[in-house]
């Protein structure tokens, strides 16, 4: 079978890449353009750690065709930060200790990226909805669901979190 | 993967005529969220995969204002339908069962029509179409015909479309008023599940909201496919409905089914689920009938 040329629209750049038609997107994001951020683990669309957004709306890159994202805005987890600026729902990640062996982190930031475009200040309940497609082996879920609720604070100490830890006392 | 070609045509009849030139070697791929995995493992193995995701009348929702007919193209996604604030209002079957399948990455991609064509008997989007009295409108080689959601599968993973057919849409039509309905996705957990049962309710009651004038009861994974419990719905029709009833309907409803043990549950708990949830929903009905008058 012979490798066609297609262009992908990718974090704002178009790319032009040779493909074969049964390489997934995530194939060709790691393998051909060395955008290792999105990972895989099941294959099979049930963990979540490939996910990327397609126009906007968070779909798994391991079920989808690369030809088929050809003439869709794709953004992967190298889009959010802006250069070494990290975007502020990364920095909740390291500040609120959301990160522990980090194979999950990429899909979790990229679902909880498409929810804040919708919902700056999610409660509880509707974090947990939004990455509900994502699996953290870890079971960190804690911290990666105080991280998205509290993304708008990039403090050290995350004010939200110290009300959060009175509230319980 | 096997290799394959892939082609992508913009119109229902061309799709059909690209699989009449590879009939043996061809598939068709909706979102590809059940393909892909099938693909991946070699389940499946065309030399020519034939994509559906261009043609635009296929991913069209809209009811017509004059019949009140809804009309569901089969490529609607269940994000879309989710989303949509005429499904939400005046469908909450369809936004119960659509909106609780697999994961949000999942619903942006996979179909309403690749989830009945797919036809594994936890298909929760088939139920509410079922109890709505859905319509589906195939379209192949030899022209179109159509026929009931219901009457689709034929057995787990297998349907009465002829090779080269396309589910094109689902008709809906226009509901009574005075009709509530509602769908549970019984599982273990809440999210990335498979139904243990699946129980769709809709309920139509005449203009003193006393006496039902319609039941549907509809089950998932209850039998090999999707399958509605004529003898509970023949009990609630014509007679005044309260709670007594629907716990009546929810035991011969149970009886009917044809539950099984299986890796995620045993067939007595089904039966118990089927029992419970038959009443509840039943009450949920009700509930949205009295709050939308």
């Amino acid at each position: 079978m012979e490798k066609i040329l297609i262009t992908l629209n990718i974090n704002d750049k178009p790319c032009e890449v040779m493909v074969y038609p049964n390489d997934t997107l995530l194939e060709v994001l790691r393998d051909e353009l060395d955008l290792t951020g999105s990972k895989e683990s099941c294959g099979e669309g049930v963990c979540g750690s490939c996910t990327i957004h397609m126009d906007d709306k968070p779909v798994r890159s391991c079920l989808t065709l690369a030809m088929e994202a050809t003439g869709t805005k794709i953004k992967t987890v190298e889009g959010l930060a802006k250069g070494d600026e990290l975007s502020s729902l990364q920095q909740s990640f390291v500040d609120h200790g959301a990160v522990q062996c980090g194979f999950c982190t990429p899909g979790m930031l990229m679902s909880a990226d498409a929810l804040l475009k919708i919902n700056s200040k999610p409660d509880e309940k509707t974090v947990r909805k939004a990455i509900a497609g994502n699996i953290c082996r870890c079971t960190g879920y804690t911290k990666i669901v105080k991280a998205v609720a509290h993304a708008g604070n990039s403090q050290d100490h995350c004010p939200d979190c110290i009300t959060f830890s009175k509230a319980k006392e | 993967m096997k290799a394959f070609k892939y082609l992508s045509p913009k119109t229902v009849e061309e799709a059909i005529a690209f699989h009449g030139q590879h009939s043996e070697t061809s598939k068709f791929i909706g979102g590809g969220t059940d393909v892909i995995v099938k693909l991946k493992e070699g389940w499946m193995e065309p030399d020519f995969l034939i994509s559906l995701k261009k043609i635009e009348e296929m991913s069209e929702l809209h009811k017509n204002e004059a019949t009140q007919e809804l009309s569901i193209g089969a490529m609607v996604t269940h994000a879309t339908l989710e989303k949509s604030l005429m499904i939400q209002n005046d469908y909450p079957i369809i936004y119960d069962a659509v909106s609780n399948i697999g994961s949000l990455q999942v619903r942006n991609v996979g179909t309403i029509g690749g989830n009945l064509i797919n036809a594994v008997p936890s298909a929760d989007g088939a139920i509410p179409l079922i109890a709505l009295d859905g319509v589906a409108l195939l379209h192949g080689p030899d022209g179109e015909r159509s026929c009931d959601v219901k009457d689709i599968f034929v057995a787990p993973y297998k349907t009465i479309l002829k090779p080269g057919e396309i589910l094109k849409k689902i008709a809906i039509p226009p509901q009574a008023s005075n009709t509530g309905s509602a769908y549970i996705k019984f599982g273990r957990r809440a999210a990335m599940e498979l139904p243990l049962i699946g129980i769709g309710v809709l309920l139509t009651l005449d203009e003193t909201k006393e006496i039902c004038i319609k039941a549907r009861i509809c089950l998932g994974v209850a039998a090999p496919v999707p399958m509605r419990a004529f003898g509970a719905e023949k009990l609630l029709v014509g007679k005044k409905i309260n709670e007594e009833i629907l716990i009546e309907a929810g035991k011969i409803a149970a009886d009917e089914s044809k539950v099984r043990d299986s890796v995620r549950g045993k067939a007595w708990h089904r039966k118990e689920m089927i029992r419970v949830h038959v009443r509840r929903i039943g009450l949920k009905c009700l509930e949205i009938i009295k709050n939308n008058s």
